[in-house]
């Protein structure tokens, strides 16, 4: 007994990385056959479909090739990049915008997603209710959104917007600008299309729900000590809320503004179920629209298209991991 | 005490005014919410002319389940429900196996790659569908398949509900490995190292103790990959868009003609491809969100 003591002293000198590893080596042969087939098997998986096409897409971003035969594609350089930034700016840079527009509008969704589970969390009656009701158009896929919204809210022969109005509005076949902006480097300005104006309201709908329940969850995990704490000192309602409990509920605060960010990047499905209406292209349609063309469609330029679209997720995927990682395990 | 009592008090507290402010801006907003399903059930059970001349909002002088039966015969949706449903048991099957085991390896021993695995799949699930789509199709195109085992009869993997199941799987792993090696991080340590001296191998550990205990959480992932996967649109659009292997979400877009678009049938088809998802809200709804702030939140 006292030799085994001995013995686990000694280990416990040794360095903690060391002796982490040397948990794993305690373990029989066949348990650790088993634990490396259950790291090996997903990861392999999810490496080989996954990382593996995303960094094939960049490689095929820097070549020519119709998607047609295996091994015809030619070496390129940035031409394909120099290609989306020049000759097609008409189609990259209002997609950009357009992206751009869901971030900002997702992003004050947002905001209305939070007020709504800050006064939901007041102590208000049937909160459970209220709850369901704003959450349900989150279950809905954003295709079936875009078709009950189309059919019932926009539809041009009796749509509720539509209701009581001589001249019934085309809410998702306008193409006409609301507002556009002329930016020093490109020759068409690019701007907010009455079409996609529409789609943002659809969005909309199912956006603030999706927010409201994350931050309620994140509204209960606030220690109610602190809110009394606050009061004491004299915060009024406000200053307690920007100064207290909206800082501890930093992680929501993190993963709300990853999701906002990525289903702004994201966007597809409604865009799609409803054709592509004009002026609502975004980096993600643009992306599939010049890998699925007809006869094959370009692979090097839709690639390069991808490549923009991968390089401004990435960006916000790093921050996110290291927000949340450097805090749980770093 | 008192003093504490009073104060715990003053959370709800608004006076009455600003009460009655609240509740009838929440309830105005809900109804809100509830218009376009609502107006698209009361469409769905009125002919397209009738509404056309009265407006949708209107008293009706007839209800009926006919744009309910067109649309599913004309969306061919016995056959895509059926679709949808062969690509969604599998895929939850498999995601929730692959992930579980993953996450327990990762969370209940420490070994050197721990948290280089953790990212890598944390990251891989925000990565862009679109942007992947193109290798995945020409490697689905480059694997024979026999026509036999597939509607489709591309003579190759791609356009076979099969490849949409590898998509799947490998993408939604990396979310679901996440929210449970969270909640597996929150199991005492010590059932481990009790297992352990008991002489328990790893499988036993996994199958007998840990996963029992990840019940609620296996339950809410569950359900929500249940309306994630339901929902796909884009795999369905690019892997499935020949063939006769399309899921439930892409019959609805055969409805609308090139000119003319029947806006109640277009509601009818939208009810019945959002009847699952929204019964399986309703009826599990604490999982739901359960399995939401899993993610959300920090273990």
């Amino acid at each position: 007994m006292s030799n085994d003591t001995l013995s686990n002293d000694t280990l416990t000198t040794a360095p903690l990385p060391k002796r982490r590893r040397r948990r794993f080596s305690q373990l029989s042969r066949s348990d650790r056959i088993w634990l490396s087939l259950m790291v090996g098997i997903p990861t392999t998986i999810h490496v080989v479909f996954v990382w593996l096409p995303a960094i094939s897409t960049t490689v095929l971003s820097f070549t020519k090739w119709d998607g047609l035969k295996l091994g015809t594609w030619q070496l390129l350089g940035f031409g394909n990049y120099w290609t989306i930034f020049t000759v097609l700016e008409d189609k990259l840079f209002p997609a950009l915008f357009n992206n751009l527009v869901l971030l900002v509008w997702l992003s004050a969704c947002s905001a209305v997603g939070m007020l709504l589970a800050y006064l939901l969390d007041k102590g208000v009656r049937g909160t459970a209710i209220y709850q369901s009701i704003f959450y349900m158009p989150v279950v809905l896929s954003l295709a079936v959104v875009g078709f009950i919204w189309k059919s019932v809210m926009f539809s041009q022969a009796q749509g509720l917007f539509n209701l009581g109005r001589d001249k019934p509005i085309d809410f998702v076949g306008n193409a006409d600008k609301i507002f556009t902006l002329h930016l020093p480097f490109l020759d068409n300005p690019v701007g907010l299309s009455k079409n996609f104006a529409a789609l943002l309201v659809a969005m909309a709908w199912r956006h603030i729900g999706y927010v409201m329940v994350l931050y309620l969850a994140g509204l209960k995990s606030v220690d109610p000590s602190l809110r009394e704490a606050s009061a004491i000192d004299g915060c009024n309602e406000w200053q307690s809320f920007r100064r207290v409990v909206f800082p501890v509920m930093k992680p929501i605060n993190v993963v709300v503004f990853v999701i906002t960010v990525i289903e702004a990047l994201r966007a597809f499905d409604i865009i799609v179920a409803l054709k592509e209406p004009v002026g609502t292209s975004v980096m993600g349609v643009l992306v599939k629209k010049n890998l699925t063309g007809e006869g094959g469609g370009n692979v090097g330029v839709g690639s390069a298209y991808g490549v923009v679209l991968l390089v401004l997720c990435l960006g916000f995927i790093v921050w996110y991991l290291v927000n949340h990682y450097r805090e749980n395990e770093l | 005490m008192s003093a504490q009592l009073t104060l715990v008090e003053r959370k709800p507290g608004y006076s009455k005014g600003l009460r009655v402010l609240l509740y009838g801006f929440l309830t105005t907003l809900a109804l809100a919410w509830l218009v376009p399903v609502g107006g698209a059930f009361y469409a769905s059970l009125r002919p397209y002319g009738e509404t056309q001349r009265k407006g949708i909002f209107s008293w009706p002088d007839s209800l009926g389940l006919a744009n309910y039966r067109d649309a599913f015969n004309q969306g061919n949706m016995s056959k895509t429900f059926f679709n949808t449903a062969f690509i969604v048991v599998p895929s939850i099957v498999l995601i929730l196996l692959m992930s579980s085991l993953m996450a327990f390896a990762v969370s209940r021993f420490s070994f050197r790659f721990n948290v280089a695995l953790l990212l890598l799949f944390t990251a891989g699930n925000l990565l862009p569908a679109q942007v992947l789509f193109q290798p995945l199709f020409q490697f689905f195109k480059a694997v024979p398949w026999p026509d036999a085992l597939s509607d489709s009869d591309t003579g190759s993997l791609l356009g076979t509900k099969i490849a949409v199941i590898i998509v799947h799987v490998a993408f939604q792993t990396g979310f679901c490995t996440f929210v449970l090696s969270n909640y597996m991080k929150t199991i005492p340590k010590e059932l481990n190292e009790a297992a352990l001296v008991d002489g328990a191998s790893v499988p036993r550990m996994f199958f007998q103790i840990i996963l029992p205990l990840c019940r609620p959480a296996l339950a809410a992932l569950a359900t929500l990959e249940f309306t994630w996967l339901y929902n796909d649109f884009f795999w369905a659009v690019v892997l499935l868009n020949k063939g006769d292997e399309r899921p439930i979400t892409s019959s609805i877009a055969n409805l609308g003609g090139a000119f003319f678009t029947n806006d109640n049938l277009v509601a009818a088809a939208s009810m019945i491809v959002a009847m699952p998802t929204l019964l399986v809200y309703l009826i599990l709804q604490r999982q739901f969100i359960s399995g939401l702030t899993l993610g959300a939140s920090k273990g």
